[in-house]
């Protein structure tokens, strides 16, 4: 064990952490609203030195064979260099893959999005709405501001029109809204000596044994639940995070709403 | 009540069958099937890991690849890796790692490669049910066996061991894999919507599934070794 894993744990005995966050604390988050204007809608989330861009863009494209009549949303995320030197250029790897499919399970199975609403044509012309996640620097905890950017640009974006005679998207803003109903939020959890610490920065993972993200919605249910990384956890720790992951997303998704 | 379509109760699961051994080249082996769903898993390992920029000079690294048989589906799978068996090799091998003592095997691989020759939900508990008994075929010591299950809510009902028709109707789909002994969960996943007194509930039915693959994945380990005289 590293000298900086010791220090981790000796402090969180003490029930503190090294930047002086308590367990339960989530870094400072902040979001901006719509800082790329070309897309339908975008965000920016800042926690602590982890920062995120979420763009949302949309096409008109054929529905799947078993969903004619449905929209369909696909959230990618691109892991590029300029946020972390241990990033590597090329395409999308376990961890990038990885993320992308929490956000979307996030989002997909809160049902927050209408899909029915977004059908043009059934069976023929469909809405594809298209989340990308754009890491800007990585000091921890990728997974919940890329969830929270992610929804945030969701509810900030605006349709644009698809001109049927053309067959063609018409990319200017129209005044409606994606049709969510939702916001789900993603709270992280670092396990470190079989301790949960929220939201773990950049130092805290590279002690952290494994993680534990619970996504819940308005309702206070919980709709997404993924583990990751060498650890193990008892039936305790996993009722502790689902209590703690529902009031930290209440806080979150309170800070979305004020800031849209 | 609701009526299970294959007229099981609601803690049970599908018709398990489990056979080791059964790879002629693989240093452990394990045959895995929950109804229709069928799993093959092969173990290589502890053996040397090349290239040698893999290697940890501390600990052995595991190297797990889920892969479905293009004929294992209703419509074809396409071959190669996709993001969804990009994410399940991933959270296979972190339900695996836990167990292994990696500290005592520094700079080799254990790889695990599972294929799911036959897919009727819950492919990745299976995989992960039948590469856990690979790892123990080859003989690597572990903390526990590690088992693998899901379970879900239907009309204010608990589900152990959802089939295909069942997870369209669920309100959640929750796999969980567990080590019965240590009492300690290795892989949990969900998607759905429910609240935090159900997912507590559905754990609870997906942990008294994994004491039934236990019993299962035991006996199988002794009908291999206890014919071959291995203590």
């Amino acid at each position: 064990m590293n000298i900086q894993t010791k220090y981790i744990i000796s402090s969180l005995s003490k029930g503190t952490r090294l930047d002086g966050r308590k367990p339960e604390e989530h870094r400072k988050i902040e979001i901006e609203i719509g800082p790329i204007e070309q897309a339908e809608g975008s965000a920016r989330v800042r926690m602590g030195g982890t920062e995120v861009i979420a763009g949302v863009k949309m096409n008109a494209g054929e529905p799947f064979p078993d969903t004619p009549n449905e929209g369909v949303l696909m959230v990618n995320a691109e892991f590029s260099p300029v946020a972390s030197p241990e990033f590597e250029l090329g395409p999308p790897r376990e961890s990038a893959i990885e993320l992308a499919r929490i956000v979307d399970r996030g989002i997909r199975e809160s049902h927050c999005i209408d899909t029915k609403k977004l059908c043009i044509k059934a069976g023929e012309k469909v809405w594809m709405v298209m989340v990308d996640i754009q890491p800007l620097s990585q000091d921890g905890n990728l997974i919940d501001a890329s969830g929270i950017a992610a929804i945030t640009a969701l509810k900030a974006a605006k349709m644009v029109k698809y001109e049927e005679s053309e067959d063609k998207v018409i990319y200017e803003k129209t005044e409606h809204s994606v049709p969510l109903t939702d916001i789900p939020v993603p709270v992280t959890f670092g396990i470190i000596d079989n301790k949960l610490i929220v939201d773990p920065d950049l130092d805290e993972e590279e002690s952290m044994d494994g993680r534990l993200t619970m996504t819940t919605n308005e309702a206070g249910n919980i709709c997404a639940i993924q583990k990751g990384g060498i650890c193990s956890l008892t039936m305790e720790m996993i009722e502790e995070a689902a209590e703690i992951s529902i009031k930290k997303g209440k806080e979150i998704r309170a800070l979305i709403k004020k800031s849209l | 009540m609701y009526k299970r379509t294959d007229g099981r109760k609601n803690d049970e699961t599908r018709p398990i069958k489990m056979k080791v051994g059964v790879l002629k080249h693989a240093d452990g082996s394990a045959l895995v099937s929950i109804g229709k769903t069928m799993a093959l898993a092969a173990v290589y390992g502890p053996r040397e890991l090349n290239p040698r920029h893999m290697q940890e000079s501390d600990r052995a690294i595991v190297q797990c690849n889920y892969t479905m048989a293009p004929f294992s589906t209703k419509e074809r799978v396409r071959p190669g890796p996709s993001r969804r068996s990009t994410e399940i090799s991933k959270v296979t091998r972190e339900a695996l790692e836990p167990a292994l003592f990696l500290r005592d095997f520094p700079k080799t691989t254990i790889d695990v490669y599972i294929v799911i020759l036959q897919a009727n939900a819950g492919t990745r508990t299976a995989g992960i049910n039948a590469a856990s008994l690979a790892l123990a075929d080859a003989g690597i010591q572990m903390r526990d066996l590690v088992t693998s299950i899901a379970a879900g809510k239907i009309e204010g009902h608990y589900m152990l061991d959802l089939n295909g028709d069942e997870e369209e109707e669920t309100d959640c789909d929750l796999p969980i894999a567990y080590m019965p002994r240590e009492k300690k969960f290795t892989l949990i996943q969900m998607d759905g919507n429910i609240t935090k007194d159900d997912m507590k509930q559905v754990i609870k039915t997906a942990v008294k599934g994994c004491e039934t693959l236990y019993e299962h994945q035991r006996k199988a380990l002794r009908e291999k070794w206890s014919k071959e005289g291995f203590e």
